[in-house]
């Protein structure tokens, strides 16, 4: 029985909806009880699509200008979507189609607790109030395996990590049961191993429910786990579709093709890079040494009052880096990877040993050695300076004037990083994310630092032009002879770039070594477990199982010192720590 | 509670301050308060009555002596004496005090009754006609100054309709609240109409940005009708800024409305302040002063508990 029937939908913003399309033409069947995954880059009207399905594009000013969306209903009668009053739309959205979004964090409403959320859909939808909702709200917390229901029904949303809000919002949308479930982007803003257990509840509860899905994500690897069929869309327009293992393994469109070549395939440590200036066995001497970082931030009850503990964000890291080297550092929010990079360009207060020897020696090198590149391309250039006051800001930061020499070195940097040379007096509103990210990777080369680190540098971008950043970093890598840090929470990423990897977890360095060891014979169970939450198109019939465990606090009373760790040698570029086996 | 207290700790130094640069700030007026008080009866003076009148209001000390003078009073509850009534400074203000507060309490009232729900009723239909007749209409109060609304208030009433509101003689509440009202009423609405189109512009801002945010999408998503989403969803967002700034205007009108109590005939706080700083009457504006500071204090911390009580977050930050 065919529950959803989208023909030739267009939709477009703006005063003039014609004109501002961004879903041109899309027509596509759902079945009852199918998942139809939807795959694509942002800009491709992926999103749109799925909003208009329940006309949630009107709040955001879209208008569906052609095509219709017919909507089989429970009792049988056929809704034109596109044609329905906003009352019709009303008893419609929540009851037969719920929808679960991107972001848990800002999808909930700050000031009204879980529990008077939750139960907002019980008396919208069945009329239960008072205790009745209440009681119907702790059943559906409970459906999506949350602990310690009772109190988290008062609590408020900010109170509650991300994967759990993402639970009650799953909890929230199934109160109703409805017959279609619109996912979009559920897990991008989540850790792997949340996104895997989510992935994992979202594939039981539809088991049980036999509700209909359509799964929006950019990522192509999350898909295989749980679509029956899959549509790519590109500019608005669906490019191709049909059933996922048809469009996995025999892809029609070049764009598909793309598509699949540029996701990076996670292969075990099978792709790792094997250029490591460490495997000829005899590596220059260490452009960076780190010993026994540390970085805690106390935590105060009050002003003037004594610190009541202290989070200890970095606990004893060590780790060595030699020209030409990437050390990739894996680890999910939280675990301490990005403070333990501002520690080492001095942006947090650590202690420790930070060595820098040998930075000094190569001919033109900078007294400051290390630079960074950040995670958001939109947000860490300054839009109101002009690419080359951008470019100019660390040599003026450094003491230096800016002369002829530095004006080569800007043209010579954007030629390198393919960006025209005569975009120097222009904006970074002009620039797309990629050449952006380019942008911001030549301010960082203009001092000719001898390590660069990268803090997620790559993952605001789609893939495609992830991978091409990617090749650039290599290229340059091979080029300047630069040592990177290469802070990442994708495993996928991490594997084409870096030549050792650390895992962080909790603050610390659970296991490091050569990526390709790591990766294919990891040690450490939290390895292991951030290892097969990877989602990955090659592994599509592995079942995830459902775990629920989370990070414990990591506040520690004031003066607590840890007890040091023991390190298993487990091969000859390849450390883990000792776990306790009680 | 905690910020309670934390607040009320520092209340005393911000008075300090204020005191100290209200009582040095009045001094650096030119003019001595005899020749104000005596009009032009003070040329008559012989030197030496003049210097009697001074020691007697202590006027001939220096004014560090002075402030210390002054300060000591301030600690035991007494503000000094104001030459002009020649009553105990905090009497005098309690007497016109009842009168600001109500017409603040009035105004402010009327301008949340007003602006609030047309805020909400221009976001909703954002860049349509009614938001654009809602928005005009709001930059019209903004921009009136508050005598020509006044004026124009009575000159209609009188005008058109024969009615002259009560001038003169104050009513008190207690006394006979239906006659206080008729007497407050006129120049409420003339405040009111200016706050409200405040509150106006700023909610319909609030709201149209609350308005895109996710979880206001995610309670339509649920099905949630209109009313549902813009009442309970997203106004408790939407009002923080309203309360900041109804805050801060309500402060500025305990201070007293000068104009409006001029044209209306009004014996408030504001016309005792400015009559007060005319005379040179030192004692009467350093209490008036420190008076509305300390009204601004109070009116700062209901802000803050507004904040706690509206937003969870804020709450889980304090504590």
């Amino acid at each position: 029985m065919t529950l959803l029937s989208v023909s030739g939908l267009h939709v477009g913003f703006g005063r003039d909806p014609k004109a501002g399309e961004v879903v041109r033409g899309v027509s596509f069947d759902l079945a009852a009880g199918q998942t139809l995954a939807i795959v694509g880059e942002s800009g491709s009207g992926k999103s749109v699509t799925a909003l208009s399905l329940n006309r949630l594009v009107d709040f955001g000013g879209g208008t569906i200008t052609e095509g219709s969306i017919r909507l089989t209903r429970a009792d049988g009668d056929v809704l034109e979507v596109t044609q329905a009053d906003e009352a019709a739309m009303t008893r419609v959205r929540g009851a037969e189609i719920g929808m679960i979004f991107q972001e848990p964090m800002t999808s909930l409403n700050p000031v009204l607790t879980v529990g008077a959320q939750m139960e907002e859909a019980f008396r919208l939808h069945r009329g239960l109030a008072g205790a009745a909702a209440r009681a119907a709200a702790k059943d559906a917390l409970d459906r999506v395996r949350i602990p310690d229901v009772a109190r988290r029904l008062g609590d408020y949303p900010h109170q509650l990590s991300g994967g759990m809000l993402q639970r009650v919002m799953i909890a929230s949308v199934l109160a109703c049961n409805p017959r279609l479930l619109i996912a979009d982007e559920p897990t991008t803003a989540l850790d792997v191993t949340v996104q895997a257990q989510i992935m994992a509840l979202l594939g039981e509860l539809k088991q049980e429910t036999g509700m209909a899905m359509i799964f929006i994500t950019h990522d192509i690897g999350l898909v295989a786990g749980i679509a029956d069929r899959v549509m790519v869309m590109q500019d608005g327009r669906a490019v191709e579709q049909g059933a996922l293992a048809e469009v996995l393994d025999h892809p029609q469109h070049d764009y598909t093709r793309h598509l699949l070549h540029a996701v990076p395939h996670f292969a075990n440590g099978r792709a790792a890079r094997q250029d490591g200036p460490r495997a000829g066995g005899a590596a220059a001497a260490p452009v960076l040494t780190v010993q026994d970082l540390v970085v805690r931030f106390p935590v105060k009850r009050r002003m003037f009052a004594r610190a009541k503990g202290e989070i200890h964000a970095v606990e004893r890291v060590s780790f060595d880096l030699v020209p030409g080297e990437t050390l990739g550092i894996v680890g999910e929010s939280g675990s301490g990877k990005s403070t333990a990079a501002r520690a080492i360009l001095g942006l947090v207060r650590s202690r420790g040993t930070l060595a820098l020897p040998g930075a000094d020696t190569r001919a033109g090198a900078s007294q400051r050695p290390v630079q960074m590149v950040f995670q958001n391309p939109y947000a860490s250039l300054n839009p109101r300076l002009t690419v080359e006051s951008l470019l100019a800001e660390p040599v003026i930061a450094t003491g230096h004037g800016i002369d002829d020499a530095v004006r080569a070195r800007m043209a010579q940097l954007l030629a390198r990083v393919d960006l025209p040379t005569n975009c120097l007096g222009r904006y970074p509103h002009e620039f797309s994310g990629g050449q952006r990210q380019r942008l911001c990777i030549a301010r960082a080369l203009m001092l000719n630092p001898s390590v660069v680190v990268l803090d997620e540098a790559v993952s605001a971008l789609d893939v495609s032009v992830q991978a091409r950043v990617l090749e650039l970093l290599v290229d340059l890598q091979r080029e300047f002879g630069l040592a990177y840090l290469f802070i990442s929470h994708d495993m996928a990423v991490v594997e084409r770039i870096a030549h050792r990897i650390a895992v962080v977890h909790a603050g610390q360095i659970v296991e490091i070594g050569d990526a390709a060891a790591v990766l294919s014979a990891p040690r450490h169970s939290y390895t292991r477990r951030l290892i097969s939450a990877v989602p990955n198109i090659d592994r599509r019939h592995v079942r995830f199982t459902l775990d629920t465990s989370t990070v414990g606090s990591l506040l520690r009373p004031p003066g607590y010192e840890p007890p040091m760790a023991d390190w298993v040698q487990v091969g000859p570029d390849h450390r883990a720590r000792a776990e306790d086996t009680a | 509670m905690n910020l309670l207290t934390r607040r009320l700790a520092t209340f005393p130094l911000v008075l300090i301050g204020v005191s100290s640069l209200v009582f040095f700030a009045i001094r650096l007026v030119p003019g001595d308060a005899i020749t104000a008080m005596l009009g032009t009866e003070a040329g008559l003076l012989t030197d030496a009555q003049r210097a009697a009148l001074q020691a007697y209001f202590g006027l001939d000390k220096p004014w560090i002596v002075q402030y210390g003078h002054w300060f000591w009073g301030l600690l035991r509850g007494d503000m000094g004496i104001s030459v002009t009534y020649g009553k105990p400074v905090l009497t005098v203000i309690l007497q016109r005090f009842p009168l600001t507060l109500e017409l603040a309490l009035l105004s402010m009232v009327i301008a949340l009754l007003i602006g609030v729900p047309a805020g909400v009723f221009a976001a909703t239909r954002n860049e349509r006609a009614a938001d654009l007749a809602v928005r005009i209409g709001a930059m019209i109060g903004q921009s009136t100054p508050s005598f020509v609304f006044g004026l124009l208030i009575i000159y209609v009433l009188s005008a058109g309709f024969g009615v002259l509101p009560v001038m003169g003689t104050f009513t008190p509440i207690w006394q006979d609240p239906l006659a206080n009202l008729g007497q407050l009423i006129l120049p409420a609405i003339t405040l009111g109409a200016a706050f409200a189109a405040s509150v106006t512009r700023i909610a319909r801002s609030a709201m149209l940005d609350v308005l895109g945010e996710d979880y206001v999408r995610t309670a339509r998503s649920r099905g949630a009708p209109a009313r549902t989403v813009i009442w309970r969803h997203a106004l408790p967002n939407a009002l923080i800024p309203v309360v900041t700034l109804s805050g801060i205007e309500f402060g500025y009108l305990l201070g007293g409305a000068v104009i409006v109590e001029q044209i209306f005939a009004l014996p408030g706080l504001g016309r005792m302040v400015l009559d007060a700083i005319l005379q040179r009457d030192y004692a009467l504006v350093q209490g008036a002063v420190l008076f509305v500071a300390f009204n601004f204090m109070i009116v700062n911390l209901l802000v803050d508990l507004a904040y706690f009580w509206l937003d969870p977050r804020i709450r889980a930050g304090g504590q």
